[in-house]
């Protein structure tokens, strides 16, 4: 019996792993929950496939995470929006050749009734003053994302310490989540807008405050250093790199809408 | 909440094959996973339920609160293994179905030693005087009560299968929820969730539902087949 089983599960094992390998050329690309949840990556990364044969491998974490992940040397290439966290880390030596790729920009969220009248408002500091002065919760990210690290730099503009106010409720989760959790319990948050866009949960939810020059949101991408990890795919990952900065990565990312509305906006300079 | 589920029952008529490879790599890395975990869960368990050793009870403990195990925090410690800064980074498995399917397994087997502990002791109070009168040594009382258990075990098969489909914390971590290549059912449910997309992730969840009742059906219908054949 016992060799029965073996000459049976030997090959099944065999079969499965198998399958299971791949042999492609492919890189993995730490990045933001915005621009994989948004449909960006599988609206623009089949034409940079089908050009090199590259394989793109998403891992969609908040931009603190996505960090993180390549200082552990887990990534090849990252692209994340938090331009201060990403001069650290190429400051740092984890990073090399950051580039600016595109941008959208944050917009404020809250319930269609909007209590707090942020709508009155099109300052984004007058509008957390006014949130925290109001009954509504706002839900934050709590999550380390870039999307967070905006949200942190306006309440300490406005002069409020947000954890003081009980109104205010981390998430620790992705945009999705946060909305989701704005939408149940009538509360405001900040969005970046490409996934507000994609986002189908909406409720009673919609754009309170948009268009404040400081609610601009870039993106940047950069490989992670081959120097401080050799096995890190340099060739393979500088080919995308240098694809998504160049003139048809750019029209690419112009090219991606929504309901024929363009998400993001590209910025690199060539 | 009607519509959103009648929504996702409209969606199961047109599942495309993107949803089936999803399907397919979490049958794949639940079969993988099991029969590893068989390997190594089913001795485990009834070694810790036949052998005499100093911390029996200890080890059965152990056992039974291991089933418990969260799997987010699986998760955590397989990833900081498999990490290139970790001990086994040499490997590059991280965000790679083997990953998975070792963070499943280390997830899966206590669950199923310490089913497998609880089944083969019982039918070891009946034998044991038996077996001792004929001398087994160790590993063949264990083979002989594996085998004598054999339909009673695939229970603890079952919910090794039925664990390993349905977590979502540690894939999610060591997999990296990457399309196409490690997104599996219970990560693309989070996904779609995370976005908002209520029925499709309903509809997903209700995929998922049907392959682990028909494996259960089938699995049953086995039991029964080779009951009836060998007694």
């Amino acid at each position: 019996m016992a060799y029965r089983i073996r000459r049976l599960i030997l090959p099944l094992c065999a079969a499965l792993f198998g399958t299971l390998a791949q042999a492609d050329e492919s890189i993995v690309l730490a990045s933001t929950t915005s621009t994989d949840q948004s449909g960006l990556f599988g609206y623009i990364l089949p034409r940079f496939e089908a050009k090199t044969g590259i394989k793109v491998k998403v891992v969609a974490l908040g931009t603190g995470q996505a960090l993180d992940t390549a200082r552990r040397g887990d990534a090849d290439v990252v692209l994340v929006h938090d331009r201060p966290a990403e001069d650290k880390f190429v400051a740092e030596g984890w990073g090399v050749e950051r580039r600016d790729v595109m941008y959208n920009d944050f917009i404020v969220i809250g319930p269609k009734t909007d209590a707090a009248q942020v709508k009155a408002t099109k300052d984004v500091v007058d509008g957390f003053r006014r949130i925290a002065a109001g009954s509504a919760p706002f839900i934050s990210r709590g999550d380390k994302s870039g999307t967070h690290a905006a949200e942190l730099r306006f309440w300490k503009t406005a002069g409020i310490d947000p954890k003081a106010w009980s109104g205010y409720k981390e998430a620790g989760a992705g945009m999705g989540p946060t909305l989701n959790m704005s939408a149940a319990l009538g509360g405001y948050t900040l969005a970046d807008r490409g996934t507000w866009l994609s986002f189908k949960n909406r409720q009673d939810l919609e754009i309170v405050l948009a268009g404040d020059k400081r609610l601009f949101n870039p993106y940047g991408v950069m490989l992670v250093n081959p120097a401080k990890y050799p096995h890190v795919k340099k060739d393979a990952g500088m080919k995308f790199v240098d694809w998504i900065t160049s003139r048809e990565g750019q029209e690419t990312i112009a090219a991606y809408k929504i309901n024929g509305e363009q998400l993001f906006f590209p910025d690199a300079k060539n | 909440m009607l519509d959103t589920f009648l929504e996702a029952l409209s969606l199961l008529g047109r599942l495309d094959e993107h949803v089936l490879a999803i399907v397919w790599l979490s049958f794949k890395v639940g079969l993988s996973t099991v029969t590893l975990a068989t390997l190594i869960g089913l001795p485990l368990g009834a070694l810790v339920a036949v052998a005499s050793f100093p911390g029996r009870s200890i080890a059965t403990v152990v056992l039974n609160g291991m089933m418990g195990l969260p799997s987010v925090v699986v998760g955590v410690i397989i990833y900081l293994i498999l990490s290139r800064s970790g001990p086994l980074g040499g490997f590059g498995l991280l965000y790679s179905p083997p990953a998975m399917i070792l963070a499943q397994t280390v997830l899966v087997v206590p669950l199923m030693a310490a089913l497998t502990r609880q089944i083969i002791e019982d039918a070891w109070r009946e034998y044991a005087n038996e077996f001792r009168s004929m001398r087994f040594s160790l590993r063949h009382t264990i083979v002989s009560l594996l085998y004598d258990c054999r339909f009673s075990l695939v229970v603890a098969v079952l919910a090794g299968m039925g664990r390993s489909l349905s977590e979502v914390g540690a894939v999610m971590i060591v997999g990296g929820n990457i399309e196409g290549f490690t997104r599996t059912m219970t990560t693309a449910i989070a996904l779609e969730t995370a976005k908002g997309d209520l029925p499709l992730s309903l509809a997903l969840g209700m995929v998922l539902l049907s392959v682990v009742l028909v494996l259960n059906a089938g699995a049953y219908n086995l039991r029964q087949w080779a009951m009836r054949k060998y007694g």
